[in-house]
């Protein structure tokens, strides 16, 4: 057999049936579902009179409606609520398991999967959430679809898929101290842009790689759509076999050897070609801060506000224009010079419990800044429970952060977690999209240490100027 | 989805690019369970603004919008899609769209039109300065046609794809005809592999 990269390897591993001038028919292993991008989909099985095909590999949490407070209360929200109600109709029509608002296992979709062992080496996975690349850091294919996919897997387990170009992302040498996997996948995507990566499935590889945890290679991966990627994906090693290894989900015993035996063979040949290869060098990298209204629009901590100027094509200077006057910023004003209203912690980027403990120890001992709005939102209730058991949540609250119940909160916006028109926000999320965090919202995209860092600056800052 | 053959229309230029799918249908209108109605948020917040090339008198009516580069990036929401199709586009034409939002598109009938970015940028201009300009494309043929101006130009669409538009046909049908391999591969998953029971 020629040699293959890691992504065609589990492909092949899945084609149900070869495609002969139409898509090849792929199997799905694992497919999450939430309650904003499934009731259609529901809907449409009920209309063609067709089941789900395996509710045992299917798995419900609500995430992206939740508000963060008052959870033992009835949503306030009356069209959330409705929404919230739909979902754990249908699963309990359908005879899938849902961890509704509140329960132990209720989580981020992305977060909540890894957590409980069900993300693993080699399998395929999708949720109609363009984050599902997340799961790729086990060294797992998964990505983002629609509603009429989710459907469509919902009553076949299978997705057409043609095929996908493959493109090595090589990061050398080591992060310095300070400087996060969110500052890594943001110098990423500022480097490819937004389109860089559209039809391809990206595989991050090289030594600033494998020295990540779990925690920052879901981060890595997470973001890998803001390049416009199908997925992302990085090859599991000792690393990732210590993280599943134990969790509710993982193989027990002899399974676990044999899964081990497996998952030991997904590696990219040698030999194999990549369509595009970019490199990176680690070592050189200092936190990052988004500037404009993508997340290709990239400076870092030490740098200014780019203008027009700075840019070639007239289309990236008509959006450069279009950013900075939607951001309220001028071009050549110092980041640590932007003063900021609102820090937000959490998401499928950064709601993890290394995120939690990165940004408490540069809080320990300080303040937020007269005025801050500083929410912390853990990704899961597993997360919280542990951030707790740990006594992060009092480093929190002492430091004049808000500590919140689990969900999607303030990084789509969708609960009552918004900006005001004008608010400006450091956000550990991943899209500082217009509007995202909440119509006139301005979004800026940080790590967890420097949204800490910020928070009690009230300027962006990195935990050294503290 | 409805069989779709020829588009012929007139244009709306939407002279931006990398438009994210929270642009075209912000996260307020998500929480909905039905497929119908978006068409009202399309674009919610520039909507706002009075001077909006979609709130233009004479781009009223019209089917084909054309965007800049990397239309339809972030999200994976394809209300976006149902948003676009409510308000009675037909087809979308840039030099590139994001992955996701391309098959959400195709699943519900909006023809993705990838041009060169020199004829995506011709196009805006010409829309702009003449709105009654009229646009054919033909999904068989796999062309864009701008009598006015004599210029024809191929565009890509697989062949798989080309023929679902023109059949109309539905994606899940076309799987379960391969429900014995379905079956089969079932049978051959390796027992480590999870599952919620």
């Amino acid at each position: 057999m020629s040699p293959r990269t890691l992504s065609e390897k589990i492909w092949d591993a899945h084609v149900v049936h070869k495609g002969v001038e139409e898509p090849d028919l792929v199997f799905i292993d694992l497919h999450l579902i939430h309650e904003v991008t499934s009731p259609q989909a529901f809907d449409g099985l009920r209309l063609a009179g067709r089941k789900v095909r395996h509710p045992e590999l299917t798995l419900a949490t609500a995430d992206h409606n939740v508000p963060t407070t008052d959870i033992d209360k009835p949503v306030a929200d009356p069209i959330s609520a409705k929404q919230l109600d739909v979902l754990d109709a249908n699963t309990a029509e359908f005879g899938i398991i849902c961890y509704p608002m509140g329960h132990k296992n209720q989580g981020i979709v992305h977060i909540m999967g890894p957590e409980q062992g069900y993300t693993q080496p080699g399998m395929t996975i999708v949720c109609g959430d363009s984050h599902t690349s997340t799961h790729g850091a086990f060294g797992a294919l998964a990505f983002g679809i629609g509603t009429s996919e989710v459907e469509h897997v919902l009553a076949t387990q299978t997705l057409p898929q043609l095929p996908v170009k493959t493109m090595a992302v090589e990061v050398q040498g080591s992060l310095p101290r300070g400087v996060s996997a969110k500052d890594l996948v943001l110098a990423i995507i500022g480097k490819l842009g937004t389109g860089g990566g559209i039809g391809h499935i990206i595989e991050y590889r090289g030594e600033a790689i494998r020295g990540l945890s779990m925690e920052g290679r879901m981060t890595v991966c997470n973001m890998s759509i803001e390049a416009g990627a199908r997925a992302g994906l990085i090859a599991p090693d000792e690393t990732t076999f210590a993280y599943v290894k134990g969790r509710d989900h993982a193989p027990k015993g002899e399974d676990w050897d044999k899964a081990v035996e497996y998952w030991k063979t997904l590696v990219t040949d040698d030999d194999a070609v990549f369509d595009t290869v970019v490199t990176l060098d680690a070592s050189t990298l200092v936190p990052a801060v988004t500037w404009g209204t993508n997340p290709g629009q990239v400076a870092f901590i030490d740098s200014v506000v780019p203008g027009p100027d700075d840019f070639t094509t007239a289309s990236e200077k008509d959006a450069a224009a279009r950013a900075l006057e939607y951001m309220g910023l001028t071009a050549g004003t110092p980041m640590r010079e932007i003063k900021v209203d609102t820090v937000f912690i959490g998401s499928c980027t950064n709601g993890r419990i290394e995120d939690i403990r990165a940004a408490a120890a540069v809080l320990e001992g300080h303040r937020v800044a007269d005025g801050m709005r500083a929410l912390m939102v853990p990704g899961s209730h597993r997360v919280k429970e542990q951030a707790e058991a740990e006594g992060l949540d009092k480093i929190f609250t002492a430091a004049g952060f808000e500590w919140r119940e689990p969900g999607c909160s303030m990084c789509l916006a969708m609960n009552p977690d918004k900006l005001s028109v004008g608010e400006r926000s450091a956000s550990t999320s991943n899209r500082n999209f217009e509007g995202r965090q909440g119509r006139g919202g301005r979004t800026h995209l940080v790590s967890p240490a420097v949204a800490a860092a910020t928070a009690v600056k009230g300027y962006f800052a990195a935990p050294e100027d503290l | 989805m409805k069989p779709v053959t020829i588009i012929t229309g007139r244009a709306v230029p939407l002279d931006r690019s990398d438009v994210d799918t929270d642009q075209i249908i912000p996260s307020d209108w998500l929480k909905r369970v039905e497929r119908t109605g978006f068409g009202a948020g399309l674009f919610g917040e520039w909507r706002d603004d009075r001077d909006f090339v979609l709130n233009k008198s004479e781009y009223q009516g019209a089917n084909i919008l054309i965007a800049g580069e990397n239309f339809g990036t972030g999200s994976s929401r394809e209300h976006a899609v149902w948003a676009l199709t409510d308000y009675g586009f037909e087809a979308v034409i840039s030099p590139r769209f994001a992955d996701i939002f391309r098959n959400n598109s195709t699943k519900q009938g909006l023809l993705p039109v990838v041009v060169e970015p020199a004829v995506g940028a011709r196009l805006l201009e010409e829309v702009a300065k003449d709105p009654s300009l009229e646009i054919t494309i033909d999904v068989a043929q796999g062309t864009l046609e701008v009598p006015a101006l004599g210029l024809t130009i191929e565009f890509p669409l697989d062949e798989f794809t080309r023929a679902r538009f023109l059949n109309g046909w539905d994606d899940i049908g076309l799987s379960l005809r391969y429900e014995d391999e379905i079956e089969s591969f079932e049978q051959s998953r390796p027992r480590f592999m999870p599952s919620t029971r």
